[in-house]
């Protein structure tokens, strides 16, 4: 069965089976990672622009690793180096782009929807790697692998996103992606970092985190953005830390051994304690590691397609 | 030259008029005569079926002369005007320079002259709209300005819009708000489950519904007058009827867009969905239709604002605000308050000409032997397509090209002359 679509925008409105393929996909590209020569010919032929109008660090280099371990040609596109800085517009930009036959392009934009609108200019694959505050579905797809890799599944287990819903992309995937899966989601953070609404996503809004840790398996934990002003959407950085953040006394308190995921990158001792971040488990980084594999997977999938 | 208008059906509501199947006989642009009339000297129109209304009037269009050219100028936004159904607009004042100066009034009025659509402009309230220091409002009005706003903005604070109401009264101008507290606007779409969803910057209706609240109070305590532009909010409109009723003078303008459609038409991330106030809830529509068939909503208006393809071919939240309405307003308000039975063709008239009028001190139209012939000729039943390649305006930025529609604008006349099956002729 491939998937249904031959871009991957979103999670909104992604079938559960097409969720399930990728994740078991992913299930054996993760051993590839684990192997010696950690390289197939899967993709070969096949060109990726890895399109970056927005900083990025590891979600760029996860995607060329996945890339190239697929053995695909790549391109990198930042806006530093592009002609954006000249004024082209991104129609512009695409259709040049396009004209040198390419397969794939990833694209990060700080504008929400920009994805969508490549797939009406251009006829390549299109992979989303952040729009805005819209949605970074390999981020959530890894997230689910994740967890699922810890727990054996995902269907009837709880999980809880921490931190500024309103400003986070990778909320609303996991939003998407999790509810498809038969997850029970909800939401926790400052009144002001809650969007308007989001109940009507079919997630619970809770304020108290300790309340948080008690009814949940998992708990997403969201880097707080510092270059945001503080004092716009909360009052201090320590006040958020003391009354959101996560410690070990405060897991301990609710005599709760859950487990934290992060997105990275991570404020150490604003939404998360070094002690738990570096906790035994080191899930933070094995998310980082089952990222490529899930991007391998994405790409194998949608690249095979046509 | 003789133009007989044969077999209409002659409606004027605020006259009493309304004859079916006679013929209007005009003369050098003047009504001659009315009725049955036998003459074999004049250009003779079958309009059978057709309806002879007084001039419909879109008190909200963005000309973008002088400035954006590229974009629009006074003779193609009157072109578009007359192509759908108007014979007089009034051009907001956020130009490059701002209609802030009788030159500029001027200037606009010129390039207007000689057309068939009487173009009237509305002055800034402030100096570059910039909400610090008072336009020059008795110049403007001197020049022939017919009201006073910063439409883009709402009138930057309580203290400027308290002396532009009182120093306005002086000269009988109306102050056009477009309500929008500026704290809360950094948005790109309402602010509601879709904006959460589709993940774009929210915009919240309490921006609006605050201004709205704010005007209506210093119009009562000034005793000025406020005029609300294209009013988008079941609040807003709530409060605006609670201010009719306690006496206060205030009359407030909707949209096409905003009594047809909502925030779901934003999940397209289609730019053509983007204007400010931006598409609403479902809740605001009813309200919006509500509020029309009671008379709180005293004129449609368009808020016309084109804009060049490659400004508005960008992403969603970096494309500017505004569509083109000139040209589909009269097509939409048959199609969805004729037809739908939400107005009768009465309400029609006084919503698209005789209220918007009135609201700035312009002589009502008509339609009498002796006056200057300024009419709409209307086929209600007409079935047509939008075309946005066929628009007289130079943009093309609107959402509703290839819709259906039910009712159209045949032919304008006014200033002695005629725009009909797509020409002007000088009758």
């Amino acid at each position: 069965m491939p998937l249904s679509s031959r871009h991957l925008l979103g999670l909104q409105g992604v079938p559960k089976e097409d969720i399930e393929l990728i994740l078991d996909t992913a299930h054996t590209f993760r051993e590839v990672l684990d192997r010696p020569i950690k390289k197939v010919p899967t993709l070969q032929g096949k060109t990726i622009v890895n399109l970056f109008y927005e900083d990025s660090t590891r979600t760029r280099i996860s995607f060329e690793l996945a890339e190239k371990r697929l053995s695909a040609d790549t391109v990198n596109f930042s806006v530093s180096t592009s002609s954006v800085k000249k004024g082209e517009s991104l129609k512009d930009t695409i259709k040049n782009v396009e004209a040198m036959k390419v397969d794939m392009i990833i694209i990060r934009h700080s504008a929400a929807g920009t994805p969508y609108y490549l797939t009406k200019i251009c006829d390549s694959n299109i992979i989303n790697a952040g729009d805005g505050i819209h949605e970074h579905p390999t981020q959530a797809l890894l997230d689910l692998y994740s967890i699922k890799e810890r727990f054996g599944k995902l269907k009837g287990l709880k999980v809880c996103i921490v931190g500024d819903i309103s400003h986070s992309r990778v909320a609303l995937s996991n939003i998407f992606g999790l509810k498809t899966m038969g997850v029970k989601v909800s939401v926790c953070g400052p009144a002001t970092m809650i969007p308007k609404r989001i109940e009507e996503l079919g997630v619970d809004v809770i304020y108290n985190i300790d309340e948080a840790i008690r009814e949940n398996d998992i708990l997403n934990v969201l880097r707080i953005q510092l270059e945001r002003k503080a004092g716009e959407a909360f009052p201090s950085l320590r006040e958020y830390a003391k009354y959101f953040g996560i410690t070990k006394e405060r897991l301990d308190k609710n005599g709760k051994n859950i487990l934290i995921l992060h997105p990275g990158p991570i404020n150490r001792g604003v939404e998360i304690s070094s002690e738990v971040a570096d906790g035994s488990d080191q899930i933070i980084l094995n998310q980082v590691t089952n990222g490529v594999a899930v991007r391998m997977a994405v790409l194998y999938l949608l690249g095979t397609l046509n | 030259m003789k133009v007989l208008l044969k077999d209409v059906n002659l409606f004027s509501p605020d006259q009493n008029i309304d004859e079916n199947s006679t013929s209007v006989l005009l003369e050098d642009g003047i009504i001659s005569e009315i009725g049955g009339i036998k003459t074999n000297d004049a250009n003779v129109y079958e309009l059978s079926g057709k309806y002879v209304l007084p001039g419909f009037f879109d008190m909200h269009v963005h000309l973008r002369e002088p400035g954006r050219e590229d974009e629009e100028t006074v003779i193609t936004g009157s072109n578009a005007a007359a192509n759908g159904g108007f014979t007089g607009i009034a051009c907001m004042p956020n130009t490059k320079p701002a209609i802030d100066s009788a030159e500029v009034v001027n200037f606009i009025k010129e390039q207007a002259n000689n057309h068939l659509v009487d173009v009237y402009p509305v002055g800034a309230a402030t100096v570059g709209r910039e909400g610090e220091v008072l336009s020059p409002i008795a110049e403007l009005a001197e020049a022939g300005a017919v009201g006073l706003s910063d439409d883009g903005v709402a009138i930057k604070t309580a203290s400027i819009l308290r002396k532009v109401l009182e120093y306005s009264q002086m000269y009988n101008l109306p102050v056009i708000e477009h309500c929008e507290d500026e704290s809360l606007a950094d948005g790109a779409m309402n602010e509601g489950v879709n904006s959460t969803m589709l993940g774009l910057p929210p915009l919240p209706s309490v921006a609006e519904d605050l201004v709205v609240s704010r005007d209506m109070q210093v119009a009562q305590y000034t005793g000025g007058v406020v005029h609300i532009a294209h009013i988008s909010t079941k609040n807003a409109v709530q409060f605006v009827r609670e201010a009719k009723s306690k006496g206060i003078i205030v009359t407030a303008e909707v949209t096409p867009h905003h009594f047809t459609l909502t925030d779901e038409a934003v999940k397209s991330y289609d730019t053509n969905y983007k204007m400010n106030p931006p598409l609403r809830t479902q809740e605001d529509v009813d309200a919006m239709i509500e509020a029309l068939k009671n008379g709180t909503i005293d004129c449609i208006a368009s808020d016309h604002a084109p804009h060049s393809i490659e400004e508005k071919e960008q992403e969603f939240q970096y494309a500017p605000n505004g569509i083109l309405g000139l040209e589909t307003i009269v097509g939409i308000t048959l199609s969805e308050l004729y037809h739908k039975k939400v107005l009768t063709l009465k309400d029609i008239v006084e919503k698209l000409s005789v209220n918007p009028r009135r609201i700035l001190n312009l002589s009502p139209i008509k339609l009498s032997v002796g006056e200057k012939a300024n009419f709409t000729i209307l086929d209600l039943d007409a079935v047509w397509t939008v075309d946005i390649s066929k628009f007289k305006s130079k943009s093309r930025n609107s959402p509703f090209d290839k819709k259906l529609l039910s009712g159209k604008s045949v032919g304008v006349i006014n200033n002695s002359k005629m725009f009909y099956n797509n020409e002007f002729i000088n009758i």
